[in-house]
């Protein structure tokens, strides 16, 4: 007459209310997982004691097939890292090869790409938002920034015809003019989003049972974010004002105003409440940014095959996930020696470890939320 | 008319229900028994227009008790403690004591008709309109002339749930809430 | 003539209106359940930006329908090692539960399968808290640990909130004095007030109470997709499964009726007793022809030929309903049923605006986490409410004992216990959260990066 949870209690060789340390096993096909990432949990009881993550499963080898193709084949590979956010990818890998290059993109593309940047950035946020105000439980504000998200994918389809996987740039500047009303667009946009944010400010921020959920759950304080490498609005919220747009300014980012949100106590809260607070910059800085789009070429001083000169470069940029790396080595012939990338959720996730001992078992879902990962990052 | 085929409906689950209980190796079964049993013992209580024992033994004995019942059986881990039961004459005493049990039973119903004004009918029974409203009727006795019996049950009953949590509590230490 | 005959003729002829009841509450209560998920559907889209269900039928009326028939030729899966008696039992224990608990609510003044039973609100309570068992006995026929662990979970959020909600009625039926649905309808009759107004601090608990009886958001961990421990449900697919969720949207109707019952005044129009306001008796059938009316607009903007008939259909029915409330107003042998028909649009007027209440709740606020579920039954609403039914005790101990206004009274009252109650709570739990943020912050110093 056994039954599995006495055979359970057999295997673990103690009484059924014993506590003898569980392992859990958040498979790699779960709702909540944002991809295909398998969480090994050790309980004791209700709490967690310590994770695993088996990770590999979106797998596809971007490294290595970047060794076999040109510098311009492998922007297309970039975009399919963090596929919430493709332009971010794009905008690193491009920097990263205009600098072994030793060329600069023209004013003019140089400014297009903080646009798209940063409309990126607020589309990545919003998927973020909705996606783990759903594991937490609120069925709306999920469609509230898909709603928004479209318009920011409309603009891109204009732009470049792709919404989520876009090679929007290329290296030496851009492929295409932005198009008439670009900039229109980019401000209705700028305009009704402030409103937007305010609803789900008003939906989330001071209702008690979100500060529930997420106040001082996952806490990572700044000594365990520098040491672990942890990066981007988890550091920030850690209270470490540290942002690459404004420590090591690239494209066009030294030319605007904006404020860098920082947080205090480092938990689930205030990570939610600094990308909320970095939305509102963002949006900032698109306003600024299309009153003065300078005129000119689109297009650096490339020509038709890339084949820099041997040397290696690593440029970084601060990506909505966090710091995203590009590590490449040039052989002076026209296919990179390695492209090594520096991937944010990679780094980010192995921070969930420290963050999750001594939670219950469903603050895990939060936790891995808030980290905002992306396994497409993660694996590469 | 209606009456009888009511009681002999209730009455036969009760027994078959009670006997399937005892008989079953499962003991979830046994406890899924053990509800219709309870639940057709209350039927007939509600044909005696006894309406709050009725729903009294549905909240208390099948809404509670047999809820308990069902947790410990599902946490207890039963076949180790069967293991330690060894009883070789199991078989003879147990129709032993049916044997004595049921002559007495048969004994107590044949000599109860024979004695004036027993009997295990009651063939006219007061039609619902005439008689007082059951739970005021109760509430009332309970308020003034139980009132000593009452109040010793609800403490009873506090320290009981009081010293659940306290024991509950200890065991854990300080840990999980 | 024979007896057994003469006999059956007999039962039927003294029970058939009970009877009827009993036969419409078990064929429409499933399809009504069914139609509660599409409003559902209808609403979290509505609040979400969105449509919803718009392909089956014109406008999704036919979803559940498809549902339905879908769910009836799923496969029957039954888990290998799991107990088949009880893996059959446990869903119908949890339908048969929600519609026997329906025989004692009284849905207009002559509709009510045990009628005039002493102890109405008490059945109703008592029987639906046999689905429990329906929740326990499916997590263990699960055979897996986390489905047992899920329900045994499940159960306790259960038990803990009925208490809150039992003590919640209580205070409403010291208000009526009796446990009798029509008794207690017909004492807010008498006192010409609905008990939500003389009782506000009851009715707010029962609310969230029956929100958590009834597992809906956001106490709704036991069935959420995204947590880790499965639920009671996992094994159950196809046709069970659709028992258990209509079981759980039959419950919803219970828990709405036993609320619009105790404070919503139940089948009473507003401002019964008012003659001057008589004409409200109009009002159903009004309502439902203009119900029809739309539909007839809406028919002429239907994109598909067979959506517009659909649509037509809809407002014919909607008018026939319309005229079966408006003959007997002019039909004079027919009188008697007005107060019927009326009062049971009422009342399930009333129900559906609880049950939206219900669903707007839902699509709002996040899950509870279920320590913080427990907390906020136990430390929270329980004691509320054991303080409620003291004031309105009370109250109404000095409302009889002397000359002033029953209700000024007994809203005096609940205006000072709430006051003092939210004074009393914001104290504990500021003082709660002080005392475990200096515990939390030492426990996170102490564990620091050391592997």
């Amino acid at each position: 007459m056994g039954n599995a949870l006495q055979d359970d209690a057999l295997q673990n060789n103690s009484t059924l209310l014993g506590t003898d340390e569980l392992v859990l096993n958040m498979g790699p096909q779960h709702p909540s997982t944002h991809g295909v990432l398998r969480v090994k949990l050790k309980l004791d009881g209700e709490r967690v004691r310590g994770t695993e993550c088996v990770i590999g499963y979106l797998h596809r080898g971007v490294e290595k097939i970047a060794e076999n193709r040109t510098y311009q084949q492998v922007a297309p590979y970039v975009d399919r890292m963090d596929y919430v956010a493709a332009v971010s990818n794009g905008l690193g890998y491009c920097e990263a090869v205009e600098k072994l290059l030793n060329v600069e993109a023209p004013p003019r593309a140089r400014v297009i790409r903080v646009i798209l940047t940063e409309l990126q950035r607020i589309a990545s946020h919003l998927v973020w938002l909705g996606t783990h105000a759903l594991d937490i439980g609120a069925l709306t504000p999920l469609f509230y920034c898909m709603r928004e998200r479209e318009e920011i994918l409309k603009i891109f389809e204009k732009y470049c015809g792709a919404r989520l996987t876009t090679h929007a740039f290329r290296i030496g500047g851009l492929q295409y003019e932005s198009y008439d009303g670009f900039e229109k667009d980019v401000e209705r946009f700028c305009l009704d989003f402030e409103r937007r944010i305010q609803e789900y400010v008003d939906l989330l921020t001071g209702n008690s049972i979100w500060i529930g959920r997420t106040r001082n759950v996952g806490v990572l304080n700044a000594a365990d974010c520098i040491a672990l490498g942890a990066s981007g609005p988890i550091l920030r919220a850690a209270g470490v004002k540290w942002d690459l747009r404004k420590a090591q300014p690239y494209a066009a980012y030294d030319q605007y105003k904006f404020e860098i949100p920082v947080g205090t106590n480092g938990d689930t809260y205030d990570r939610y409440m600094v990308r909320i607070e970095e939305m509102r910059q963002s949006r900032l800085i698109c306003l600024q940014a299309i009153e003065k789009i300078p005129e000119g070429a689109i297009m650096g001083k490339v020509g038709k095959v890339i084949k820099p000169p041997a040397g290696e470069v690593y440029h970084s940029i601060e990506a909505p996930k966090g710091i995203l790396g590009y590590y490449i080595v040039s052989d002076a012939s026209t296919q990179p020696y390695r492209v090594r990338i520096r991937p944010p959720s990679f780094i980010n996730l192995q921070a969930l470890d420290k963050m999750v001992r001594g939670h219950l078992v469903a603050d895990v879902v939060a936790i891995i939320g808030t980290l905002d990962i992306v396994l497409g990052e993660v694996d590469r | 008319m209606l009456d009888s085929v009511l009681f002999y409906f209730f009455a036969g689950v009760a027994v078959i229900s009670a006997a399937l209980m005892v008989t079953r190796r499962n003991a979830i079964h046994s406890a899924v028994f053990l509800i219709t049993t309870l639940l057709a013992t209350a039927g007939i209580f509600l044909q005696l227009r006894a309406e709050f024992l009725f729903i009294a033994q549905i909240i208390i004995y099948v809404g509670g008790i047999m809820v308990l019942f069902i947790f410990v059986i599902m946490l207890v881990r039963l076949d180790v403690a069967l293991h330690h039961i060894r009883f070789r004459m199991k078989n003879l005493v147990v129709t032993l004591v049916i044997a004595v049990l049921g002559a007495e039973a048969g004994a107590i119903i044949y000599y109860a008709r024979k004695l004036p004004g027993q009997g295990l009918f009651i063939e006219k029974m007061a039609p619902a309109q005439n008689l007082a409203p059951n739970s005021e009727k109760l509430a009332q006795s309970l308020f003034s002339n139980y009132l000593l019996p009452f109040e010793i049950a609800s403490v009873l009953l506090l320290v009981a749930m009081v010293g659940a949590v306290v024991m509950a509590k200890n065991k854990k230490g300080t840990e999980d809430s | 003539m024979n007896p057994t005959l003469h006999a059956v003729l007999d039962f039927l002829q003294t029970w058939w209106a009970e009877l009827t009841c009993g036969v419409v509450i078990v064929a429409v209560v499933p399809l009504v359940a069914g139609y509660l998920v599409l409003m559902e559907r209808k609403l979290m889209a509505d609040m979400q930006a969105r449509l919803g269900p718009m392909r089956v039928g014109p406008h999704g009326l036919l979803q559940p329908i498809a549902d339905a028939v879908k769910l009836l030729i799923k496969e029957d899966i039954i888990p290998g090692e799991s107990d088949k008696l009880i893996f059959w039992l446990a869903p119908v224990i949890s339908m048969t539960a929600a519609l026997t608990s329906m025989g004692a609510i009284a849905f207009g003044p002559s509709f009510q399968v045990a009628r005039d039973i002493n102890i109405g609100i008490l059945f109703v309570l008592g029987v639906s808290s046999l689905g429990f068992l329906g929740i326990i006995l499916g997590g263990w026929a699960s055979n897996s640990h986390y489905s047992i662990i899920g329900a045994l979970r499940s159960t306790a959020q259960l038990v803990s909130y009925e208490t809150a909600g039992g003590l919640a009625i209580i205070s409403g039926l010291l208000l009526s004095g009796t446990l009798s649905i029509s008794g207690i309808v017909t004492a807010q009759q008498t006192q010409r007030v609905w008990f939500i107004f003389l009782a506000p601090v009851g009715f707010f608990i029962y609310l969230v109470a029956s929100i958590a009886e009834t597992n809906r958001a956001p106490f709704d961990l036991p069935e959420a997709e995204s947590e880790l421990v499965a639920g009671y449900m996992t094994e159950y697919s196809g046709f069970r499964w659709a028992l258990y969720f209509l079981g759980e949207y039959a419950n919803m109707i219970v828990v709405g009726s036993v609320a619009t019952t105790l404070f919503l005044g139940g089948w009473l129009r507003p401002f019964p007793n008012v003659r001057w306001l008589n004409w409200l008796d109009v009002l159903p059938a009004l309502i439902i022809a203009l119900i029809g009316v739309y539909s007839v607009y809406r028919a002429g903007k239907q994109p598909v030929k067979i959506q517009t008939q659909f649509m037509w259909g809809v407002a014919l029915a909607c008018f026939a309903v319309a005229l079966i409330y408006a003959v007997p107003w002019f039909v004079g042998p027919l009188k008697f049923v007005i107060p019927g028909l009326n009062g049971a649009f009422w009342f399930l007027l009333k129900v559906a605006a609880y049950i939206y209440v219900f669903m707007w709740v839902r699509f709002t606020l996040p899950r509870y986490r279920f320590d913080q579920l427990m907390h906020l039954g136990w430390y929270i609403l329980i004691p509320l409410a054991i303080v409620n039914v003291f004031a309105v005790g009370v109250a109404m101990l000095i409302a009889a004992n002397t000359n002033w206004n029953h209700a000024v009274v007994l809203l005096l009252a609940t205006i000072v216990t709430t006051i003092a109650t939210l004074v009393c709570a914001v104290f504990l739990v500021s003082w709660h959260d002080r005392r475990t943020e200096s515990a939390s912050t030492a426990s996170l110093a102490r564990d620091s990066y050391a592997g």
